[in-house]
C-alpha cells in the first residue's frame, strides 16, 4: 500500500493536478488529504469538486482551519488572508460549504493519524515547528506515523519508544526522492508540506508519499505551473501578496 | 509497538529459523552486537546475521547504532561494504542479515606491526579507496579502525564493516541527536569528531592517518586514551613525528600521514581518493615541512593552541558529497608526439576554466609514450636522451601556463603500446573524476590509428571532455556528398 499525503492545498488547481501526476506515476494506491484546501489560491470550486471525487472514491479528507473558518463569519485571521476568505465564500456554493463543515477533525487507522496540526490539540490549530512541538504532539498518540500539514515546511520528527527513559525527540528536514526508513521502535510524525503554498523556500508543490510494505516514507517535490497559479490569483482581484509568495516559495 | 524491554533473552539460537533464515554458529560477541552465520536455501553468499544487545540498562547507544545501521546498510552498495540482505521488520527480535564478506580484518595484523612501508601505503590506498566509495553514497563512517576493515580474499579490495556509528546525510542522525556525548573509538576519533560534528568525510581521513601511522610505527600516535579531557587532547597536542621513531621512515610517507592527522579537517587531504592517490603515488607526494619533521611542536606552540583553539570554533561544512563533488581528480591526457600546438593550447584553455570553477580539484597531466608491439623499445633514443624523462620534462612545460600549485598537479608518463587502454587504466585505477583531452583533427592518421579520444569517451567511468580545434563550417549538403563518397 501506498499512501500519498497532501495537505494546504489552499484551492491551488495547478499544484494540485501536478501533484495528483506525480502521485500516480509512483503508483500510489490511496490519497489522505490532510486539510487546508482552501483560501489563498483563485481555484476553491475545482479544488473542492475535485476532493469530493477523490473521496467519493474511497480518498480520505480531514478538516483544516481554513476549511472551518469559510463557514464562518469574522475570525480573526491576518488581513490579506480574511479579505481572501471572504472572497473564496462567495466562490463555494452550498453543497461546497457544507461538504467542508462536515469533514472530520482526524482520521485514524491500524499504525496511523492524520491531523491537520497538533494531534495534542486538533481543534487549536497550533504549529509543530520543532522537535519540541513534535514531541508534544508525539505523546499524544499511540500511533506509528501521524501525518500533518499545517506548517508549509516538510519536516519529519521521531522518538524512541523506550521504556524507562527520557527519550529524545529528533528533527529531521527531509530530503526531497530520498526514502527514510520509518524504524519500528520509534513513533513518527511527517509534517508533510504544502502543495499549494510552499514556504520552505523552495516553490515546488510539496507531498509525502508513506510505503506501508517498505515502512518508508518520501517527500516529494514538484515543479507545477506558478505562473498560471499567480496569474489568476491576481486576475481575481485578491492580495497581490498571495500571488508573490507563490514564486518564492516562502 | 512494543517496547524495549525483555528483549534480552532472544529466542535467535541456533538451530532457530528466524524469517526464513536458519541460525548457525555464533561468530563474534561484542559489546554492541553479536554475529551468527545463518543460511537460507535460495541465497548461495555466506550470511551473516547481527542481532543488537538488548539488555535492560545496558547502553542505550548499543540501540541507536543498530537503527542507524539498519537505516543505512539498504542504501549501500559495491564491494567496499557487505552487501545488504534483509532485516527484522516488525518483528520482535531486531537483526539484519548482510553478506559474510570472506577475507580477514586488518586486527589481525596487528602482531605483524610495524609493515614495510610500502605495504602500508598499499593497505591505505585501498582503504582509501574503500572511503571514497562511501562518501561518493552519502556516508561517513566515523569508526575506521582496523577491526572494521576486511579485505576481501580474491579481489583485495578493502570493504568497511559496522555502520553503528555512520553518518548519512540524507538521513536522520539518530546517532548524533540523541546522544550529547561523542561516539567513536578513542584512539581514531577525529577531533572535531570528539567536538560533536559527525558530518565531515576527512573523520575518515583523520582515522585512517592513525592506523596508517600505528601500522608503520607499531604505536598508536596518540595512544588510547581513557576520558574526556585526554581525548580532547589530540586538538592541542600533535604526535611524535614518525621519523623520531623509525629513522628510515619515509619522507613522502609521513608527509602523507602527518596531513591526515591535521587537528584542522581543511589541512587535510580534501577527499579520500585524493589521499589514495598520493599513497598510490609516492612519487609525486609533493612534500612540505611536515614529512621532515623530527620533533613534536615545542610546548610554546601546543599552550597557544591549548588557550586559543581556533579550531574548537563550530565552521559550518558542506555535505558529504558536496564535500568529494568540490575537489575532483580531474585528468589532462595529452598528446605531445602530435606537433599541433594550437590543439595544445586550446586544451590547456579547456582544462584553466575547468579547474577555475573548482578550486579544489587535483589534477594530473598524463601523456603516454607508445611503446612498439613487436620490437623491444630501446629507452634511449637516437641521441642517447631518455625518451622517459625527455616526455616527462616536456609534459611539465605544457602544464607549467595552468601555473597550479605544486601540491595540486602531478606529471605521468605511461608507458603502453594502446594509449587508450592506458588512459582509461589510470583512469580506473586513480578514480579519475573527470577526462580532459584533444581529438586529433588530422583525419587520415585518426583513420589509421583509429580514434583515441573516441574509445576514452566510450568506455570511461567518469565524464570526458574532449577539445576539438574549431573547423570551418561546411554547408550539410555538401557534407552529406562527401559521406556518400566515403561510402564503399
Amino acid at each position: 500500500m501506498r499512501i500519498a499525503f497532501m495537505a494546504d492545498l489552499h484551492a491551488n488547481r495547478e499544484a494540485l493536478e501536478a501533484c495528483l501526476a506525480h502521485a500516480r506515476s509512483q503508483s500510489a494506491d490511496r490519497l489522505v488529504f490532510l486539510g487546508d484546501y482552501v483560501n489563498y489560491g483563485a481555484d476553491p470550486e475545482w479544488v473542492v469538486e475535485t476532493l469530493l471525487e477523490h473521496v467519493e472514491k474511497g480518498g480520505i479528507a480531514i478538516r483544516g482551519n481554513h476549511d472551518e473558518a469559510v463557514g464562518e463569519r469574522a475570525r480573526t485571521m491576518s488581513s490579506p488572508a480574511e479579505v481572501a476568505l471572504e472572497w473564496t465564500r462567495n466562490q463555494l456554493g452550498p453543497a461546497h460549504r457544507a461538504f467542508l463543515a462536515a469533514l472530520p477533525i482526524a482520521h485514524e487507522e491500524e499504525g496511523l493519524l492524520c491531523v491537520h496540526a497538533d494531534a495534542a490539540a486538533p481543534f487549536r490549530w497550533s504549529y509543530v515547528t520543532d522537535a519540541e512541538d513534535a514531541a508534544r504532539s508525539l505523546r499524544a498518540t499511540e500511533s506509528h506515523l501521524t501525518a500533518c500539514g499545517h506548517v508549509h515546511k516538510p519536516a519529519l520528527y521521531n522518538v524512541p519508544v523506550v521504556a524507562g527513559r527520557a527519550a529524545k525527540t529528533t528533527a529531521f528536514r527531509p530530503v526531497a526522492g530520498v526514502p527514510v526508513p520509518l524504524l519500528p521502535r520509534r513513533r513518527w510524525l511527517a509534517v508533510v508540506g504544502s502543495v499549494g503554498q510552499p514556504r520552505d523556500g523552495n516553490p515546488a508543490a510539496a507531498y509525502a508519499l508513506f510505503d506501508a510494505a517498505r515502512g518508508e516514507i518520501t517527500t516529494f517535490r514538484v515543479a507545477y505551473d506558478i505562473e498560471a497559479a499567480a496569474g489568476k490569483i491576481r486576475a481575481a482581484g485578491l492580495p497581490a501578496m498571495l500571488a508573490d509568495r507563490l514564486a518564492w516559495g516562502l | 509497538m512494543g517496547a524495549l524491554t525483555g528483549v534480552g533473552t532472544s529466542p535467535i539460537r541456533k538451530g532457530a529459523v528466524v524469517d526464513g533464515f536458519l541460525v548457525g554458529d555464533l561468530i563474534h560477541t561484542g559489546g554492541m552486537a553479536s554475529l551468527r552465520a545463518v543460511t537460507r536455501g535460495d541465497i548461495r553468499m555466506p550470511l551473516l546475521m547481527k542481532i543488537p544487545t538488548l539488555l535492560e540498562g545496558e547502553d542505550p547507544a548499543a540501540i541507536v547504532g543498530f537503527e542507524m545501521e539498519q537505516m543505512i546498510l539498504p542504501r549501500l552498495s559495491g564491494p567496499h561494504v557487505p552487501t545488504f540482505v534483509a532485516k527484522s521488520d516488525v518483528s520482535v527480535h531486531p537483526y539484519i542479515v548482510m553478506e559474510r564478506i570472506a577475507g580477514k580484518t586488518l586486527l589481525l595484523r596487528l602482531d605483524d606491526l610495524p609493515l614495510p612501508y610500502e605495504e602500508v601505503a598499499a593497505i591505505g590506498a585501498k582503504v582509501a579507496t574503500a572511503l571514497d566509495d562511501l562518501h561518493r553514497q552519502h556516508v561517513v563512517h566515523l569508526d575506521v579502525k582496523p577491526s572494521n576493515i576486511v579485505i576481501r580474499e580474491g579481489t583485495g579490495d578493502a570493504a568497511l564493516v559496522d555502520f553503528g556509528l555512520a553518518h548519512h546525510d540524507q538521513l536522520p542522525d539518530l546517532m548524533g541527536e540523541e546522544f550529547r556525548l561523542p561516539y567513536g573509538t578513542a584512539p581514531y576519533m577525529a577531533p572535531e569528531q570528539i567536538l560533536g560534528d559527525r558530518r565531515d568525510a576527512r573523520s575518515d581521513l583523520f582515522a585512517l592517518g592513525v592506523l596508517l601511522y600505528f601500522f608503520s610505527t607499531g604505536v598508536r600516535p596518540f595512544g588510547d586514551p581513557k576520558g574526556k579531557r585526554a581525548l580532547r587532547r589530540r586538538l592541542y597536542r600533535d604526535p611524535v613525528p614518525p621519523r623520531k621513531r623509525r629513522a628510515d621512515y619515509p619522507l613522502w610517507l609521513q608527509e602523507i600521514v602527518l596531513r591526515c592527522l591535521e587537528v584542522d579537517p581543511a589541512q587535510r587531504h580534501p577527499t579520500a581518493a585524493q589521499l589514495a592517490f598520493d599513497l598510490s603515488n609516492p612519487a609525486e607526494t609533493k612534500l612540505t615541512g611536515r614529512s621532515e619533521r623530527l620533533d613534536k611542536d615545542p610546548w610554546s606552540a601546543v599552550i597557544r593552541r591549548r588557550f586559543h583553539p581556533d579550531f574548537a570554533r563550530a565552521t559550518p561544512r558542506p555535505a558529504i558529497l558536496a564535500q568529494v563533488s568540490t575537489a575532483p581528480i580531474v585528468a589532462l591526457a595529452i598528446d605531445l608526439a602530435e606537433s599541433e600546438s594550437p590543439l595544445h593550447e586550446a586544451l590547456r584553455d579547456t582544462a584553466a576554466r575547468i579547474l577555475e570553477t573548482v578550486p579544489g580539484a587535483r589534477v594530473a597531466c598524463l601523456n603516454v609514450l607508445r611503446q612498439h608491439r613487436i620490437a623491444l623499445d630501446k629507452t634511449l633514443d637516437e641521441e642517447g636522451r631518455n625518451k622517459h624523462l625527455t616526455r616527462l620534462v616536456e609534459l611539465k612545460h605544457w602544464g607549467r601556463p595552468l601555473s597550479l600549485l605544486e601540491n595540486r598537479i602531478t606529471f605521468h608518463v605511461l608507458e603502453a603500446t594502446d594509449p587508450a587502454a592506458a588512459i582509461l587504466e589510470y583512469v580506473r585505477s586513480n578514480r579519475v573524476d573527470h577526462v580532459v583531452m584533444g581529438a586529433r583533427a588530422n583525419s587520415a592518421l585518426r583513420t589509421l590509428l583509429g580514434s583515441v579520444s573516441g574509445e576514452v569517451v566510450a568506455k570511461a567511468p567518469c565524464t570526458v571532455t574532449v577539445v576539438r580545434l574549431p573547423r570551418p563550417f561546411e554547408k550539410a549538403s555538401e557534407a552529406a556528398s562527401e559521406t556518400e563518397r566515403n561510402t564503399p
